[in-house]
């Protein structure tokens, strides 16, 4: 309980000369470069796998701007005030999901045929699914998504940014929009997020499915999005933004989210796997059997240690999660995870066409990867520069501001 | 009046900032056996009581690993050993067969562990207290704040101690007969 009148901090905008008011550039730069060898690599006999690391890419970016969304949905909806001086920069993250929808391009054009077997193989399980499957309905779909996470991350950032200049009768008003966007918006949210992972990860193998698939993705993307907005918090902090405002206690909430989510993600991860374990049936098991040779079995091995076991244990106790460096270091450690977790799920599928696929790490990998971080970055980097980097006319602000853990 | 020596002393405050104040007070004081009481939780109060960290997590975190590691000895044992039975073609130890149950017990058995030794620490089930015979006291689930201290603190002087509880602004400083 603190007894004196908490001040609205000062040190909300990114200073001139650090990196962070760099980050456009930086980011800008990174884009053009990675993206630009992934895509002028994508050709003869390479074109297939420069595709892939392109899509591995995106997915594994994507899913951080996505958590971001699904975070600021669900505080709106149970009307969280711990987080209010951190929402503006989940804000900020999920107003990048417009730039995915032109990042998508390549993957719809270029890549439609290269990664998406459906498009052109034919049997009795794909006729099936054809009805789903299909360009049109693809495409359609692809669409809608955009739509809707373009729209609630360019409204909810939008509302927000009005708050600060708004004068005090009308603020009320714009937080309760919210307060009502966010009940329709969290279902399309999950939908949404949901089909979009079965149409551009589950149908490189189109004849397999798990009922779990949106789920997993869903777990990943909320736990690469709390590990980095704890990682934006700590460099902030260091920038000397925000440096009163975000206290241990929200570094310690957000400890929890990374703790928890690293839990959830294990259970989804775990849960899908058993039951295509247990049952045995061919048509589900070619998910773990193209990831049991070929190399990808150490990543199949390797994930339930590194990704769950190490960092359940070393975060467990409550002094993990106060201390910034071992924060940082398990965010660091959560979002390499991430990345290796998309990897094993996107890079397995890159043969398909007669050959097996094995693992082998390419430049065109890394250089999407930085690419597509970059350009994310960049957008990320510009509105966060744009805008005070808290939201300071929100009306539980104080009530952030004084948080404490029990 | 009976002569013997009170079971403590119970200070009544008005809000949660002054049983804050107050429980600095006495924690600089350098009381030992003394608690406070208020209607709802009131956020920082163990710092100013200079509660040290709960032993809690210690309990847990024990017997949640012996409960875990018992889950999958038990599993492999009865399994592979004890009655060694083919279930769906797959081999005897079969470790993905085992994690729900190795989950769920390691879970049972800390949230159990959580569930009894808070009770054991806390001193529960306490079906008297002395302070339960104070009328005052009877608000201390509404609108009032409170802090005990007992007469069996090495610090504690009837009058001493009453001056002190006086001094952090208590408006009603009752004796409590044990």
């Amino acid at each position: 309980m603190s007894d004196h009148a908490i001040e609205k901090p000062q040190d909300v905008h990114l200073p001139a000369t650090s990196l962070w008011a760099k980050l456009p550039v930086i980011g800008g730069v990174a884009a053009v470069a990675g993206l630009g060898f992934t895509l002028a690599s994508a050709h003869g006999e390479h074109k297939a796998r420069a595709l892939f690391s392109y899509l591995f890419a995106y997915e594994t970016v994507l899913a951080i701007a996505l958590g971001a969304l699904g975070f600021v949905l669900i505080d709106h909806l149970v009307r969280a005030a711990w987080s209010t001086v951190l929402r503006r920069i989940a804000e900020t993250i999920a107003v990048t999901l417009p730039l995915f929808a032109l990042l998508w391009i390549p993957i719809g054009t270029l890549g439609f045929h290269e990664l998406f077997p459906w498009t052109h193989e034919a049997d009795v399980v794909l006729d099936k699914k054809r009805w789903f499957l299909s360009n049109p309905f693809f495409f359609g779909r692809a669409a809608i998504y955009f739509a809707v996470w373009s729209f609630l991350g360019w409204k909810i950032h939008s509302t927000s940014v009005k708050m600060d200049t708004a004068p005090e009768g009308e603020r009320k008003a714009l937080v309760h929009s919210l307060w009502t966007l966010a009940a329709p918006g969290i279902a399309l949210y999950a939908l949404s997020q949901s089909f979009q992972a079965i149409d551009w990860l589950m149908s490189l193998q189109p004849h397999w499915y798990s009922t779990m698939f949106g789920v997993y993705y869903f777990a990943a993307s909320i736990l690469s999005f709390f590990a980095f907005i704890t990682l934006v918090a700590m460099g902030l902090n260091k920038a000397g933004v925000l440096k009163t405002a975000i206290t241990t206690e929200h570094f310690h909430d957000l400890g929890k989210y990374v703790y928890g989510f690293t839990v959830f993600w294990a259970y989804i991860a775990f849960s899908q796997y058993m039951l295509i374990w247990y049952a045995n049936i061919p048509e589900e098991t070619v998910f773990f059997m193209t990831r049991s040779q070929g190399g990808w079995e150490y990543i199949s091995r390797a994930l339930p240690v590194l990704h769950f076991a190490v960092p359940f244990l070393f975060l467990l106790s409550r002094h993990m999660k106060r201390n910034r460096l071992a924060l940082g270091v398990a965010c660091t450690w959560t979002l390499v995870m991430h990345c290796v977790d998309m990897y094993w799920l996107v890079l397995p599928n890159a043969a398909g066409h007669g050959h097996a696929s094995h693992l082998e790490v390419t430049a065109t990998d890394v250089a999407a990867l930085v690419g597509m971080a970059g350009a994310f970055l960049a957008v990320f980097g510009f509105f966060l520069k744009k805008h005070p980097v808290v939201g300071i006319n929100e009306p539980r602000l104080a009530e952030s501001l004084a948080h404490e853990n029990y | 009046m009976s002569t013997t020596k009170p079971w403590g002393l119970l200070a009544q405050y008005e809000n949660p900032a002054a049983v804050f104040h107050a429980c600095e007070t006495v924690r600089d004081a350098g009381y030992q056996s003394w608690d406070a009481c208020t209607p709802f939780p009131v956020h920082g109060l163990d710092k100013a009581m200079g509660l040290k960290s709960s032993k809690l997590p210690w309990a847990v975190l024990a017997v949640g690993v012996t409960g875990s590691s018992l889950a999958l000895f038990f599993q492999s044992w009865a399994m592979g050993n004890a009655y060694p039975f083919i279930v769906g073609g797959k081999p005897l130890f079969s470790l993905p067969a085992f994690v729900p149950i190795w989950y769920e017990l390691t879970v049972l058995s800390s949230c159990v562990t959580a569930f009894l030794a808070n009770w054991i620490i806390n001193g529960l089930p306490q079906p008297y207290h002395p302070a339960f015979a104070s009328k005052a006291f009877e608000r201390v689930t509404d609108d009032k704040f409170f802090i005990m201290i007992e007469s069996s603190d090495p610090k504690f002087d009837l009058e001493a101690t009453r001056a002190l509880l006086k001094k952090t602004g208590a408006t009603l400083v009752e004796e409590l007969q044990p």
